[in-house]
């Protein structure tokens, strides 16, 4: 008990604490000022991307996860989860060598067509969906697993090809397994900092996201970092509240 | 077919006419569920299944239709309705356009109508089963293979499922295949008992066959009577254990020979008279099967004997009394093994 209690105060004392010292007469100015709505906008923009993209590339990666065994199934689970326990400065160090103007991908895609991704808001949602991909994928694997394989026996005996079992009974039974794997991702995507300064810079309406922002704030006036902080603080709360019932309310 | 699994092969060759139900029957880990799923291709095999001259797996020339090209119809113990589907959807899933047209007649027809809208999880079990019933047979399959169909219900509601399962086997022209664990089932559905032991065939045919002359202690136990094993010596049977069983016409050779319960009669004082097999045994074991009561006596020959229960307290058998058993050699009736 007192130690769960502990734990608990853990989570409550910080949020207390930017609650507390809150600048409350800043918050006003701060949520309408220009550059809190670029930031608030492009991190809104570059999650919900990120997490599209997790959703198109992570549930076929859950699918070839949950369908493998052995040796393979362990490497192809090991690189899956790498990023969930790799910092993710050393991700955006990774990132930015592989798609970086000199990169392993990114030399000779500048080269040969001029396209540089680093710097870009196309390489902070590459940032946010390396770093946020493994929470959807591990969610989707849980529940693939999870799911009683005569649903499918039965699609097939009743005549239906792979696509259509995939399509009418594999995906929609997977629903409460794929939102909340895209909750998660979503909400780790939205606080992404260090792989995204790393590899995609701070470029305030390019690639500073809120998170970037605060940070950048706290060295210059701190009391625009707790305002930006709160902000997000809210909108992840409302965002949470808002999805809870479907979550909760899904078969 | 031979299907290979962990420590387990399922290893037989059986053929089965159009129009017939064959019912499989096995204890548990007998390989009956392993023989459906290889049938409906969804375990890889070694040899060859052929439906009316269509080759559905052949392991020498690589031959393997897919489960959704095979058009078997599958049934599970329990419903496995699609649980986000409607019952119109699921009986639909199977049919084309205009799937869900046909897929109404068909509840109409079984009287579900009124459940067309409603979602697996408000249905009974036993409606549940029948729409699972329904959503195959709409699919018209050449090869009907049910798995144990109505296990999974209540007693009460067993019947019910039952009548509508017999209507539907009725009505249906392909080749039936069941597999159950319940003697009556069999029984009432099937043309011909398939017995499967450790995977391999023990025994085929008639229900009347099967249960007149059972050939493993599985089906005897069905069937509900004695089952003695041993070598025919002209006019007793020389069982395993040394002892001799009085029959008329006992042949040579390995017999099987089977005695009926009623036919095993109790006595306080050894019986004098005409009966030729008389030991002393002793009560096991009670189980009150209606008005009667099978009583399991352990003795030289063990046997199950099935006794009023008077005589139950007249021999006092609840204690574990030690009786006289005897039964009479015509009783015994002797088979090759």
């Amino acid at each position: 008990m007192v130690l769960a209690a502990v734990g608990l105060l853990l989570f409550l004392l910080p949020l207390a604490g930017l609650v507390a010292r809150a600048p409350w007469d800043q918050v006003g100015p701060a949520l309408v000022a220009p550059e809190t709505a670029t930031a608030l906008g492009l991190s809104l923009f570059c999650s919900v991307t990120a997490t599209a993209v997790a959703l198109i590339l992570g549930i076929p990666l859950a699918l070839v996860l949950a369908r493998t065994t052995g040796t393979v199934r362990a490497v192809l689970r090991a690189l899956t989860t790498l990023p969930m326990v790799l910092p993710p400065v050393v991700g955006g160090v990774a990132l930015f060598l592989a798609f970086g103007r000199r990169g392993l991908v990114g030399g000779p895609l500048h080269n040969a067509f001029g396209i540089q991704i680093t710097f870009t808001t196309a390489a902070a949602v590459i940032a946010e969906t390396f770093v946020a991909m493994p929470f959807l994928v591990i969610a989707v694997e849980g529940g693939l697993r999870a799911l009683d394989p005569r649903y499918e026996e039965a699609a097939r005996a009743l005549g239906a090809g792979g696509w259509k079992v995939f399509a009418r009974v594999t995906l929609p039974l997977l629903r409460p397994a794929i939102f909340s794997g895209a909750v998660l991702c979503w909400a780790r995507a939205l606080g992404e900092f260090g792989a995204t300064i790393t590899f995609a810079g701070n470029l305030p309406g390019r690639t500073q996201t809120i998170p970037l922002a605060v940070y950048v704030a706290l060295e210059t006036r701190p009391d625009g970092a707790i305002a930006l902080s709160l902000i997000l603080l809210a909108v992840s709360l409302a965002i949470l509240i808002g999805l809870r019932d479907r979550w909760l309310g899904a078969p | 077919m031979l299907v290979k699994r962990g420590g387990f092969a399922l290893d037989l060759d059986m053929t089965i006419f159009a129009g017939e139900t064959v019912a499989i029957l096995g204890p548990n880990g007998a390989g009956k569920t392993t023989l459906l799923r290889a049938l409906a291709g969804l375990v890889p095999l070694t040899g060859h299944v052929e439906l009316d001259g269509d080759v559905f797996d052949d392991s020498a020339t690589g031959v393997h239709v897919p489960t959704e090209k095979r058009r078997v119809g599958l049934v599970f113990q329990d419903h496995v309705l699609f649980p986000h589907m409607t019952v119109l959807q699921n009986v639909a899933f199977g049919l084309g356009r205009e799937g869900e047209g046909i897929a109404m007649t068909w509840l109409n027809n079984a009287g579900l109508g009124s459940k067309a809208g409603a979602m697996p999880r408000e249905l009974s079990g036993g409606q549940a089963q029948r729409v699972a019933l329904l959503r195959t047979m709409a699919t018209q399959p050449r090869l009907l293979l049910l798995d144990e169909p109505l296990a999974a219900l209540d007693v009460t509601i067993r019947a019910e499922v039952r009548r509508e399962l017999s209507r539907q086997l009725a009505g249906f022209r392909g080749v039936r295949i069941l597999v159950t664990h319940d003697p009556l089932e069999a029984i009432a559905l099937a043309d011909r008992l398939v017995v499967l032991e450790h995977g391999r065939i023990v025994q085929s045919g008639s229900p009347a066959d099967v249960t007149a002359r059972p050939r493993s202690r599985f089906v005897a136990d069905l069937a509900g009577v004695n089952l003695l094993r041993g070598r025919g010596r002209g006019d007793h049977v020389e069982l395993q254990d040394g002892a001799a069983l009085a029959a008329p016409e006992a042949g040579d050779g390995d017999v099987f020979a089977v005695i009926h319960p009623r036919a095993v009669a109790l006595y306080l004082a050894r019986p004098d008279g005409t009966p030729r097999n008389v030991w002393r045994g002793r009560a096991e074991e009670l189980d009150l099967m209606g008005e009667r009561v099978r009583v399991r006596i352990s003795g030289p020959v063990p046997l199950v004997a099935e006794v009023t229960p008077s005589a139950v307290q007249d021999l006092h058998l609840a204690s574990g009394a030690e009786v006289w058993v005897a039964v009479k050699a015509t009783e015994v009736s002797v088979y090759p093994a």
